[in-house]
């Protein structure tokens, strides 16, 4: 079952002589508990795709549906976009992007909270994320107190706090040695296994790359090659 | 788990640092209306003290505290013949400058009637009243003076034999309180260059009015220069029968053609109309243009505040968090920040406005004023974070 559809989404920056075309009728597909790659090199248009199927840019043209809703159709679906990302999506990005005034718990608790989930519940799931994830320790530190790596861990419990039907991570493992990051493939895999989740990786970690269900590569804003396992 | 405490936490110093500073503003602010309220307080303390029932000045004056008022001692007596008036008292007032110990010291004296007590001070906080008719004086704690401690003025020696709390002249200078012959002698009476001074300038009027009035006699000359008339006051307080009704008695002195006659309630009146209500403006003046600063500056504070959060604001929105969400943390610091400086003004005021210079009065209702104002600049000034927040976009998070 397509948990994530993309189907000719085009974007274009600017207009006139200034019109750089960053992605064009791209495609991708992902099902439940596939773990997807997309592969390129910088500048090749691929955060570009990853932030479309996110719904953090609008895209020029085309189509993105996540589960049965398309929330862009050569326009916007959805009235209320936070909310479809926050019910249906985690994110990971290459910069930590944690909240500096936020201990590593906490962190984890704000995206908790923000969808409903409060009380000795969220405290739970919160402990059982930075346990997995090998940063239970460092739970009561503020994130400037926390190396790269224990900060990309804390991003990535925050991601799965809500049990998304997506996963989108940008380098989720650069920051990672080989076996975290591997540990955390295999949890990406557990997740997407369990609860059904697609996880769209953005990465150029060779290491990783064995990992994964589908791979697509983008260069110059063309999805041209798909390799499947 | 709230947002806003988790950041002020975060900044926990420079939030203080900004408390204080705007606690500092607040504190001016609340010092504005109190000392508004200290003007008309000192400006009345003596007329509600007096409490005459009417007080006769000079003719078309507003003396003795609006403007200067002279008349004639004696002219008790005839208004204490007008039918009506049960007991009339003559009144000095005015306020002179002295050196003590190096430094200046400034002072409205009071003369008063001994035999009737009005006019003298109401409350003695230490020693006595004063008890016999010459040489002694009841000063204002806030004067300095000690009890026993004497004090040169004009020609004599006074002793200070008791003290009072709160006693105020118009221009806010403490009182000290004489008997009517003392503060009529430190007023009028001549020290020896002077009189030397005023016998050459009258020889040499003589000298000059001679040709055209050659039977002026030299000695009348002299005496006059000698003896200034001492009997003068700038008022009468009058104390009227209970029956009696003011105005009557007042046309009936005012009728004489040389006096005018105001009740206390007037004598009020002209107070607060005069030079108090230009300072009350000029303080609403100040006071509005803190209040808008205040505001300018918190504006400013919250915007460099949600300037600095931008990053995890789109973090935030990129997660799904609410617009509400982000606008309860904003507004919850601005609000934080003016109700943290507000409990600074007003604890720094209750410690400190007791040494100002002036009289501040903060009464309870103004504190709750000044509250309101807090909240509502702190809800207008956290409208132009709010806005530069809910224009971040989520993508913001995934740069840098």
């Amino acid at each position: 079952m397509e948990v994530v559809h993309v189907e000719n989404l085009t974007k274009v920056y600017g207009s006139g002589h200034t019109a750089v075309t960053a992605l064009r009728d791209a495609n991708l597909v992902a099902r439940r508990g596939e773990l997807v790659a997309i592969l390129g090199p910088s500048g090749s248009g691929k955060t570009t795709l990853l932030t479309a199927i996110a719904g953090i840019i609008e895209p020029t043209s085309g189509r993105v549906c996540i589960g049965q809703t398309c929330f862009y159709d050569n326009g916007w679906q959805v009235r209320d976009l936070r909310r479809f990302r926050r019910e249906h999506m985690g994110f990971i990005f290459q910069s930590h992007n944690l909240v500096p005034f936020l201990t590593a718990r906490e962190n984890v608790l704000i995206a908790l909270q923000i969808n409903g989930v409060t009380g000795a519940n969220a405290v739970g799931i919160a402990q059982q994320l930075l346990d997995y994830l090998g940063v239970g320790e460092r739970q009561e530190h503020l994130p400037e107190k926390l190396s790269g790596g224990e900060q990309q861990r804390v991003a990535i419990a925050r991601a799965l706090a809500n049990s998304p039907q997506v996963i989108l991570a940008d380098e989720p493992t650069a920051a990672l040695d080989t076996e975290r990051g591997k540990s955390v493939m295999a949890l990406f895999r557990q997740i997407a296994r369990e609860k059904g989740s697609a996880v769209i990786c953005v990465t150029h970690d060779q290491r990783m790359i064995e990992g994964f269900d589908c791979i697509y590569q983008v260069k110059d804003g063309q999805v041209s090659t798909t390799s499947q396992k | 788990m709230n947002l806003a405490i988790r950041d002020i936490k975060y900044h926990r110093g420079r939030f203080l640092l900004t408390c204080l500073g705007v606690g500092l503003l607040l504190t001016i602010v609340m010092s504005m209306s109190g000392i508004y309220r200290g003007l008309v307080e000192e400006a009345l303390v003596i007329i509600r003290g007096v409490n005459a029932d009417l007080w006769v000045v000079q003719r078309d004056t507003r003396g003795p505290f609006a403007e200067q008022s002279r008349l004639a001692e004696d002219v008790r007596y005839r208004v204490a013949i007008v039918p009506g008036v049960r007991e009339v008292s003559p009144f000095v007032f005015y306020t002179i400058q002295r050196q003590r110990h190096g430094q200046p010291l400034r002072f409205a004296v009071v003369g008063y009637d001994l035999r009737t007590g009005l006019g003298g001070p109401n409350r003695i906080v230490a020693g006595r009243g004063l008890a016999q008719k010459r040489y002694e004086m009841v000063a204002d704690d806030k004067l300095g003076l000690a009890l026993g401690e004497t004090l040169r003025l004009g020609l004599h020696d006074y002793t200070v034999v008791g003290l009072t709390r709160g006693a105020v002249g118009s221009g806010g200078d403490p009182v000290a309180f004489f008997s009517l012959a003392d503060a009529q002698e430190i007023q009028f009476v001549k020290d020896n260059w002077a009189v030397r001074n005023a016998r050459e300038r009258a020889e040499a009027a003589y000298e000059r009015a001679l040709p055209t009035q050659p039977t002026l006699p030299r000695e009348l000359a002299r005496q006059f220069a000698d003896n200034p008339d001492l009997h003068q006051v700038n008022a009468l307080l009058v104390r009227l029968d209970p029956l009696a009704d003011p105005r009557a008695v007042a046309t009936a002195v005012e009728r004489w053609g040389h006096f005018t006659a105001f009740t206390t309630g007037q004598q009020e009146e002209l107070m607060l109309t005069g030079s108090v209500d230009k300072a009350r403006r000029q303080i609403g003046l100040f006071r509005a243009l803190l209040v808008i600063i205040a505001t300018v500056i918190i504006a400013q504070i919250i915007y460099t505040m949600t300037l600095d959060k931008l990053k995890p604001i789109a973090l935030l929105k990129l997660i799904g968090a609410p617009n509400r969400t982000i606008v309860a943390l904003i507004l919850q610091q601005s609000l934080s920040l003016g109700l943290i400086a507000y409990g600074i003004a007003v604890v720094l005021g209750n410690l400190t406005f007791d040494k100002w210079p002036r009289l501040v009065v903060v009464e309870t209702a103004d504190q709750l004023a000044l509250l309101g104002v807090v909240v509502a600049i702190c809800m207008l000034a956290s409208a132009l974070g709010i806005r530069r927040a809910l224009r971040v976009e989520a993508g913001a998070a995934l740069t840098g």
